[in-house]
């Protein structure tokens, strides 16, 4: 199977590499791009994106596998992230993350069956003084109670 | 605030844009530097400001430049690590939101001295919507001829360019970053040769910290002694000091290098809620050894913390009530450092996921006192035996939780 990403995309990534002095080092940004718009990143993405930095495939497996946002199967269409480091398990993070495994009956990893939302658990987001901490797509919240908590995930459900 | 009240980092969340930060006399420190000094100049006047890296390592940013080779006709770089990842740290979030501006400020500053022409900005994956102000401050920038080919009408050039990690701790340290950046796995190089002579596409290469940068600007504008005034003889200047955990007011506070830990806890974040008291604090992000209460009337510089037997780090303060068992503190730690773990060192990747799994015996009442000198062991088999600071940053804390907090601790195991 042949993958392509989209125009739009493909327009992205040409602008991308340009900005290198090596084609290589335009990887993570890259697959930042493809997952994007495909909400992971598959077999033939990463098969496309060796082709089109000349590298082997070997080589994008080995940095994808290592970082922790990149996905390498389909995932929700929104990604939870909870802090569980200190500052945030000082705040009641684990309450939280209970709260959040009881709402969606998913634990860390996992996906509601209807593939709306993706639960993830997160070392420090850098937002201590808002402890305790999560992240909707990138977006920071914090500091949540159960009660902001509850009404997110409430508002995730109805909307995603 | 510090004397006359000159900030690095703006009280307010709205200045950020290029037209606030030339009402405050921004851009006239590069403009002095372009136009009427020597690169060599300016390497001296930083060196004599004595500012130390504030990411953790706390390296004078001024000696590290004068590492890289003079003249040469390839490419230099300038790399600005804004992988701010340090559990209990969160001040280059408040710098890349508020003080973008001062931030590429001192990049050109620093590019003209090490005669670097491209820069790049590795911003961890984390931060994607906290670096969309950064991102329109270098479209402001170099719409303004304060970016780009001609740098305010000089022949000096200095292109930007934001890349975004995805994920990975360990990216922090200068060589994963560069591995990072080059499209790899985040695994620290074996040192020597450093980036100043091998970095970023095997070119000289300078690493420095988001507050670092920013605060160079002030150094230029006002001269090294006056900085070096500001905080102590061998640390200069100002400190963004994050507080977290056990007080009333949370949050990043600008304050001079070598202030005591107290008055950073008790007065400006107001101290521990009604109720609660202090138990313990990490002084500088998770990888500083945990501090007891009648350890904390320390100055928050390099070498006090060091004398302290801790580290300055990150300046990520951490503040632990009295109500938090100590094994909950020990887990997250372990847990944290088994997770981050690049592997490339066997000590390292073996010894933090077996503190890990020993610790979790702890926690499920199926373990020893014995377990304890097991997991100081551990820790002393990582420390001094690896490639990176890593291995430190785990065996230090965790062998600060367990001597510290031993009675406690035992108490909780034989439970």
């Amino acid at each position: 199977m042949s993958y392509t990403p989209s125009p739009a995309a493909l327009e992205k990534i040409e602008g991308t590499i340009a900005l290198y002095p090596e084609s290589s080092a335009a990887l993570l940004p890259v697959l930042h791009i493809l997952q994007g718009e495909a909400g992971f990143i598959s077999k033939d993405a990463e098969i496309w994106a060796a082709a089109k930095l000349g590298l082997r495939p070997v080589r994008v497996r080995e940095a994808l596998s290592f970082y922790t946002m990149f996905k390498r199967a389909p995932a929700g269409r929104t990604t939870l992230l909870v802090c569980r480091n200190l500052s945030c398990a000082l705040a009641g993070a684990d309450d939280i993350l209970g709260l959040i495994r009881e709402k969606l009956g998913i634990g860390p990893g996992e996906t509601t069956p209807d593939g709306a939302i993706t639960l993830v658990t997160a070392e420090c987001l850098g937002h201590c003084d808002h402890a305790p901490c999560l992240q909707v797509d990138g977006v920071d919240h914090g500091p949540v109670t159960r009660e902001t908590v509850a009404a997110l995930i409430e508002e995730l459900q109805a909307h995603v | 605030m510090s004397e006359n009240g000159i900030r690095l980092l703006p009280l307010d969340d709205d200045s950020w844009r290029l037209e606030a930060y030339l009402r405050q006399g921004g851009y006239e420190a590069a403009r002095k530097v372009l136009t009427s000094m020597a690169p060599r100049e300016v390497v001296g006047e930083v060196c004599a400001a004595v500012l130390r890296g504030r990411g953790g390592a706390g390296f004078p940013a001024g000696m590290k430049w004068s590492f890289v080779p003079q003249g040469g006709t390839g490419p230099k770089y300038l790399c600005v690590n804004a992988d701010e990842g340090e559990p209990g740290t969160f001040k280059d979030r408040l710098v890349l939101r508020r003080a973008p501006h001062a931030l590429l400020e001192g990049m050109l500053i620093t590019a003209f001295a090490v005669g670097i022409r491209t820069a790049f900005i590795y911003v961890r994956g984390e931060y994607a919507r906290v670096s969309e102000r950064l991102v329109e401050a270098i479209a402001e920038a170099r719409s303004a001829g304060y970016l780009g080919p001609r740098v305010l009408g000089t022949d000096f050039g200095l292109d930007v360019i934001v890349h975004h990690g995805a994920g990975a701790y360990i990216c922090g340290e200068e060589t994963a970053l560069l591995e990072s950046l080059e499209g790899r796995r985040g695994q620290p190089r074996v040192k020597p040769p450093f980036p100043a002579s091998v970095g970023l596409f095997r070119s000289p290469t300078v690493i420095n910290n988001v507050e670092t940068l920013a605060a160079i600007p002030q150094i230029l504008a006002r001269g090294a002694a006056w900085f070096l005034g500001r905080g102590v003889a061998k640390d200069g200047g100002t400190r963004l000091f994050g507080v977290s955990g056990a007080v009333r007011r949370p949050g990043v506070y600008e304050l001079p290098v070598g202030t005591p830990l107290r008055q950073i806890i008790d007065v400006h974040a107001g101290g521990p809620p009604e109720g609660r008291s202090v138990k313990a604090v990490v002084p500088g992000g998770l990888s500083a050894p945990v501090l007891r209460p009648d350890e904390i009337d320390v100055p928050m510089d390099f070498d006090s913390l060091s004398r302290s037997g801790s580290m300055l780090g990150s300046a990520g303060i951490i503040v632990i009530p009295d109500d938090t068992p100590m094994l909950d503190v020990l887990h997250v730690t372990a847990r944290f450092y088994a997770h981050e773990s690049c592997g490339k060192c066997a000590p390292c990747r073996i010894g933090t996921s077996w503190i890990l799994k020993t610790v979790q015996r702890l926690r499920r009442s199926g373990g020893s006192p014995a377990d304890l000198d097991l997991i100081l062991g551990l820790a002393d088999g990582i420390r001094g035996r690896t490639l990176c600071p890593f291995g430190d940053a785990a065996a230090l804390p965790i062998r600060a939780i367990v001597t510290k907090f031993r009675d406690e601790l035992e108490r909780a195991v034989v439970r």
